[in-house]
């Protein structure tokens, strides 16, 4: 018997988008470690994926996301095909963009994924900017802009969030505080009481919370974004997360504190904790381990086919330069 | 009709806005008709918020621009100095002219950024610079330097009109000189204009310098050519041209060392036999003394010499 209070639905929709996150993540590790597949570097988002999770479930289609070097997770609960986000991976031909960006630019516009992007910080008043735009048309679009606490130490924060404050942006910026710029404890980096305290100084309406608990951050999510599209004014969330592997697939993470990422694995990872919440819930074990096995799938099968992709035509790499001037006109 | 530069540019873009309702353009100041009165009156007929004033934070109006661009408006960018563009350089050269190739061609960014450039008066190193080489060299940017009133109209007017984004330099030291301006001329992206013919030597010019050149060949046998975009060059122009004068002098402000004038001579030199030179300012900073501002000019008289010890 399950709660009676308790929306299983819900909670094992959370769940299962949190699965396929991982499970994503897992297999490109894999593709990256044991098939030497993935040539570049690779962010992954494993023990950060209660925030997409939690918040995608409130965005339209037609909503706009902009996201980090670390945006798998984002891509994917934007509503990407994990196949061609693999094959962008692996960069081969199939690719949400042609092989040519690979997991730091992965983008898919048909779902209103804007883009990750290679810069810290750089898509926070980019994303200000298509809020601008969207407010221009008219068209409705609210924007959601994921960020890390590493970003906060860099002007497009300040510019950004003042924009969107001077022009009343419907947009979400949303900061991802896993604790670690690259390999650097953020907090030894950061002056003051950090990102929530210098959001609320440019007077945007602030939250925090345990980025970590999925219903939570579905809750305030719901409520964020609906006051979003009857105000059109931006507010900020700081999710309070963990990083639980290290900067890049190859960092082993030997900066972190002895002890401290085993602890978070054992008391704070996001999908144990959902599952134990199902459970107390009353939900059965097997559609508790049915999200997993099926996430899994999903994934292997998503890496095969990226897999048996072939690689992009050479001379894709002269299209989509610009039209005015571009490399196959001025070929001599 | 006649018209001044900066009004030229300021019909180009009431008129794209007036035809296409998703033209913005943002920049500090421009409610107030912009630092150099450019945009003079625009505000009052489109309003503030399609001529709007933005925060002095050049790397936001340049990163929110471009939001805007990806999501289906056309804005145009005021940077109020190509010097302060430089604030703006990541969201220029790492988002703006990248987004379209990394990201598979999703993404366009039909924008235009217009940054006022060049020596005017005592205005030093931080308020005086051209930097159109260094936009040349970046893939994805289309790179033009109008000269006159007629191409700050039918440039604008083309550079908005354009889905890649356009860097736009406009020289400061000309926003009053006037000139006869037709409406219905239009644009080419990568055309010259020969503003003079001749058959003893071909000087390559743009921006101001290009004026400067003109006047001090006036009458004499030495065709003039102005650029007009630097990406994409008018090579076939150019070559022609140096085929029949066996002479190839190329005149700019900006600084001679990795200058745009290097890219000429080499692509000019590698398909014609001809003489060469190069006429850049010196490798040194722009100083606020006026004695000190004139010895990195281009002069007339410096061009005219040239030209006068290559034919001998």
């Amino acid at each position: 018997m399950t709660a009676a209070n308790y929306d299983t639905a819900r909670g094992l929709a959370l769940l299962t988008m949190m699965e396929r996150i991982r499970a994503f993540e897992e297999q490109a590790e894999l593709a990256a470690t044991r098939d030497q597949l993935v040539l570049g570097a690779i962010h992954l988002s494993i023990g950060q994926e209660a925030i997409p999770a939690g918040i995608m479930p409130h965005l339209k289609k037609t909503d706009l996301i902009l996201s980090t070097h670390r945006g798998h997770g984002h891509t994917l609960a934007k509503g990407a095909d994990p196949t061609a986000m693999m094959e962008e991976l692996l960069g081969r031909d199939g690719g949400c963009c042609g092989g040519k960006g690979g997991s730091m630019h992965i983008a898919d516009f048909g779902v209103g994924m804007l883009g990750a992007n290679g810069v810290v910080g750089a898509n926070i008043h980019i994303g200000a900017g298509a809020a601008h735009g969207a407010k221009m048309l008219g068209d409705g679009r609210i924007v959601v802009d994921f960020f890390g606490d590493g970003a906060i130490n860099r002007g497009p924060f300040l510019e950004g969030l003042n924009w969107a404050g001077v022009f009343d942006l419907p947009i979400l910026f949303v900061c991802e505080d896993n604790q670690y710029s690259a390999s650097t404890k953020t907090s030894d980096m950061m002056s003051g009481e950090g990102a929530a305290a210098r959001a609320r100084s440019i007077g945007i309406k602030t939250h925090e919370i345990d980025g970590n608990d999925v219903e939570a951050v579905y809750d305030l999510a719901a409520e964020i974004t609906a006051r979003i599209r009857e105000t059109g004014k931006p507010e900020f969330l700081h999710a309070k997360t963990y990083r639980l592997h290290g900067h890049t697939y190859f960092d082993p993470a030997a900066y972190r504190p002895e002890g401290e990422a085993a602890e978070r694995w054992a008391n704070d990872d996001p999908i144990q904790r959902q599952r134990d919440a199902l459970a107390n819930a009353g939900v059965g074990d097997a559609q508790i381990k049915e999200a997993k096995q099926a996430a899994d799938a999903e994934m292997i099968a998503a890496l095969a086919a990226a897999t048996a992709a072939p690689w992009p035509a050479d001379n894709t790499v002269y299209d989509d330069v610009q039209d005015i001037g571009s490399p196959v006109q001025e070929a001599f | 009709m006649k018209m001044t530069y900066a009004d030229a540019a300021k019909l180009a873009l009431a008129e794209c806005m007036r035809a296409d309702p998703t033209v913005w353009a943002v920049g500090e100041d421009l409610g107030r008709g912009g630092v150099f009165q450019q945009y003079k009156g625009l505000c009052e007929e489109f309003g503030p918020d399609r001529i709007s004033d933005a925060p002095i934070s050049e790397a936001a109006i340049m990163g929110a621009a471009f939001g805007a661009a990806m999501v289906g408006t056309r804005p145009v960018v005021e940077m109020r100095f190509a010097d302060f563009a430089l604030c703006a350089t990541d969201e220029l050269v790492n988002q703006i002219a990248k987004a379209r190739f990394m990201f598979g061609g999703q993404s366009r960014a039909p924008m235009v950024i217009r940054k006022p450039m060049g020596m005017w008066r005592s205005s030093a190193a931080q308020h005086s610079q051209s930097l159109e080489s260094w936009y040349v060299h970046i893939p994805g940017l289309v790179v033009c330097c109008p000269a006159t009133p007629q191409d700050n109209y039918s440039m604008l007017k083309a550079a908005i009109e354009c889905d890649d984004p356009v860097v736009y330099l406009e020289h400061k030291d000309i926003w009053a000189l006037e000139g006869e301006v037709d409406t219905s001329q239009s644009y080419e992206f990568g055309k010259a204009v020969t503003r003079q013919k001749g058959d003893a030597l071909t000087l390559v010019s743009w921006s101001h310098t290009c004026n400067i050149a003109l006047d001090a060949v006036q009458d004499t046998d030495i065709e003039v050519i102005d650029l007009r975009s630097l990406w994409p060059w008018d090579k076939e122009t150019v070559i022609n041209s140096v085929q029949r004068t066996s002479r190839l002098l190329i005149a700019h402000e900006s600084v001679q060392v990795g200058g745009f004038g290097a890219e000429v001579a080499a692509t000019v030199a590698e398909k014609v036999a001809c003489k060469v030179k190069r006429l850049g300012a010196p490798r040194s900073l722009i100083a606020y003394a006026p004695n000190l501002e004139n010895q990195l000019r281009i002069t007339g008289d410096m061009i005219a010499d040239a030209a006068k010890e290559m034919m001998l």
